[in-house]
């Protein structure tokens, strides 16, 4: 990448944030004055980054070598040969080192985090696989590191938690409110105000106050970049259509932000509609929720008529979270993506389908993006060319899954 | 702008040479008729200021107390609305004591800013702090509020240095409320001497009182605070008096709003002893 790759026209829905970091009505900085100069010098340090010619070789370098890029695009064929319609590729983003797209942004925030001299690092994680990715690199450079983790996500995810563990991080429960990524997002904004001048806050998806949402896009646009030209190499021309899982919409938005100029191509982004949309269990912040302030940002929350943030609900932890990244509400205002829905369910369905026809389990987070795949692409012509973003591996879901199977482990 | 309630108490206080007691309660905890009651006495027992917590269910800026405050308020059924009518009543008994909501955006903007203006200050609220409004985003509530005649209390916090400072002194309006320290309420306290050059060096820049607030727990920090200080805030320590007097299903034991007046008395008390010794340094 270089620093021009970054700069599109000015009409263009690249184009976004503007210098506020507003998107349309969403984003903007909606923090707590402490953190206020400390954000300011986020935005500096991180312009002044992507500016430097210097920066981009050492993040190509470390994705090269040490994340294992570029990820394969894939021809899913036996999956394709049964739903019997849209010819369906996969972004192997799970072949990455640490088994999901969430390194991508910790290799970029953990060398902004050492060009500006702070020696700590804290995140928040949901399923786990920010908080290994952020344990990974913070070993990586030596930096000490802790993850805040809602201690229903702590149960669930085993498995990461362990892995943080063993990559030198602390992982702090979080218990309270729905004792989830939400949550784990308030604790670690509180330690960062506490800790302001010795803390970088390694946010992990495209939400928080600017410059994240549009930095956590920047470093995970490799994905859409990479997916573009190997369309380009695999059909001579661009997919008509791309689908990716929503939470805060990391993966989605890194996958996306390359093609949004591309009329022709049609984009989906998949919302978690939990054990049902109609029950009102659901992590589902576009089509359930209304445009409000949280976590530094507005943008669409799942919220009470009195403006009181509500409990996300979904069998996967990386979707269950009550919001989505700001530039995702101004897309769906814009109407430049479409937001649909898969249930927990459907999921589950998708997670075993994948296994066995492709040889590939899928994170149940990307689980909900195969979900929309096998609702859509039987309606779909044989020529019609979709690429899904794989955004994460299952093994991590093995114990959930098989809870909801109602198998012992 | 005309001089509203909290210009009229601190001039009041000015001459008198003493600084105010900013009490801090979380509306609605642990119910309405208890929270109004804690409300109601607070002037007698000593209090000069009132600020009144909108619980929110994502409190980023505060520590396990008030947090846990809010939560009880919120489970009791208490509304931004309802914290509306808790004020108008109040209203009905007391028409000096000034009341500053105290709180988070988001249940404002849902509330509607033009509609919440209005009826805040239908209501007798004479001020508002947003913790999650800094000046970058002065143009959703804050230049609303001013034009609407509602006072935005600006937050001046360790990390505001002297780059940083016109940027928050702005809009500034009612007083200025420094945060002793750089994390989340009820949690450390500062050092008394850090505080004071801290407040001097602010004090060099701005003609509005200047309260402190953000980890003062004991009378006996609220009368050193008092010494150079226009105002002291206490918020953590007398929202876990409320904890305290609790029954297991949450419900108010006899003598809960005696011992929150108890408690603001021995802090008004301590800081009346600071009076003969506050500088002078603030013409």
């Amino acid at each position: 990448m270089t620093a021009s790759s970054l700069k599109p026209a000015a009409n263009s829905l690249r184009a976004a944030p503007d210098a506020h970091g507003h998107f349309g009505i969403y984003g903007g900085r909606y923090v707590a004055e402490t953190l206020m100069p400390l954000i300011l010098e986020v935005e500096a340090a991180y312009e002044a980054a992507r500016n430097d010619p210097a920066f981009w070789p050492e993040f190509d370098g470390l994705m090269t070598h040490y994340v294992g890029r570029p990820s394969p695009l894939y021809f899913a064929e036996r999956l394709t040969a049964h739903l019997g319609g849209a010819k369906i590729y996969f972004k192997r983003e799970e072949l990455n080192h640490t088994g999901s797209h969430k390194v991508n942004n910790c290799i970029g925030q953990i060398l902004l985090a050492r060009r500006m001299g702070k020696p700590r690092i804290i995140a928040e994680t949901g399923a786990g696989q920010h908080g290994v990715a952020t344990a990974t690199v913070a070993a990586r450079f030596d930096l000490p590191c802790v993850v805040y983790m809602g201690a229903k996500d702590i149960a669930r995810q085993q498995p990461n938690v362990f892995r943080m563990r063993l990559l030198g991080a602390e992982v702090r429960a979080v218990e309270n409110g729905s004792k989830s990524l939400k949550d784990a997002m308030n604790e670690a904004l509180r330690d960062w105000v506490a800790n302001v001048h010795d803390t970088f806050y390694l946010i992990g998806t495209v939400a928080g106050p600017h410059p994240y949402p549009k930095m956590v896009r920047d470093f995970q646009s490799v994905i859409g970049r990479e997916a573009k030209e190997q369309i380009l190499a695999a059909e001579g021309r661009l997919p008509d259509s791309l689908v990716a899982c929503v939470g805060g919409g990391s993966n989605a938005m890194g996958l996306f932000h390359p093609f949004l100029d591309d009329e022709g191509v049609k984009i989906y982004a998949v919302e978690a509609a939990g054990k049902g949309f109609h029950t009102g269990h659901h992590a589902a912040a576009i089509a359930g929720g209304r445009p409000g302030v949280l976590h530094g940002n507005r943008t669409y929350l799942l919220q009470t008529a009195d403006g009181q943030i509500k409990e996300a609900d979904s069998i996967s932890a990386g979707l269950d979270y009550p919001g989505i990244g700001p530039e995702h509400a101004w897309l769906h205002d814009v109407g430049r993506v479409d937001y649909v829905l898969a249930s927990d369910k459907e999921a589950l369905e998708a997670f075993q389908v994948c296994s066995r026809l492709e040889g590939i389990i899928p994170a149940l987070e990307s689980a909900h993006a195969i979900a929309f795949v096998l609702r859509e692409a039987p309606k779909l012509p044989k020529d019609h060319v979709m690429v899904v973003n794989l955004s994460g591996r299952g093994d991590k879901d093995i114990f959930t899954v098989a809870s909801a199977l109602g198998v012992k482990l | 702008m005309s001089a509203g309630r909290i210009e009229q108490r601190f001039a009041a206080l000015k001459a008198e040479g003493r600084a105010a007691l900013i009490t801090f309660i979380t509306a609605g905890d642990p119910d309405e008729a208890t929270s109004f009651e804690i409300l109601r006495r607070l002037p007698a027992a000593g209090a000069d200021l009132i600020e009144l917590g909108v619980p929110f269910s994502d409190p980023m800026a505060d520590g396990p107390t008030i947090e846990a405050a809010g939560h009880r308020a919120l489970a009791a059924g208490i509304t931004l609305q309802k914290i509306l009518t808790l004020v108008r009543r109040f209203r009905e008994h007391d028409g000096q004591t000034p009341i500053v909501l105290m709180g988070y955006y988001n249940p404002i903007y849902s509330y509607g800013v033009d509609a919440f203006l209005r009826d805040a200050l239908d209501a007798g609220v004479d001020g508002l702090i947003v913790v999650d409004l800094p000046p970058e985003e002065d143009a959703e509530l804050c230049l609303p509020a001013i034009k609407a005649g509602m006072r935005f209390i600006r937050l001046a916090t360790p990390t505001t240095d002297d780059k940083r400072l016109p940027a928050v002194l702005a809009h500034a309006s009612g007083f200025l409320y420094y945060v002793a320290v750089a994390g989340i309420t009820g949690t450390a306290s500062a050092d008394a001497a850090d505080l004071q050059d801290a407040i001097a060096r602010i004090r060099r820049r701005t003609k509005l009182p200047i309260a402190v607030g953000f980890g003062v727990k004991e009378p006996n920090q609220a009368a050193a605070i008092a010494e150079f200080a226009d105002g002291v805030v206490v918020g953590s320590a007398i929202v876990g008096i409320v904890a305290k007097h609790l029954d297991q299903t949450g419900r108010a034991l006899p003598g809960l709003t005696d011992e929150v007046a108890a408690f603001v008395q021995s802090l008004a008390a301590a800081m009346q002893t600071s009076t003969a010794k506050r500088q002078t340094a603030h013409a």
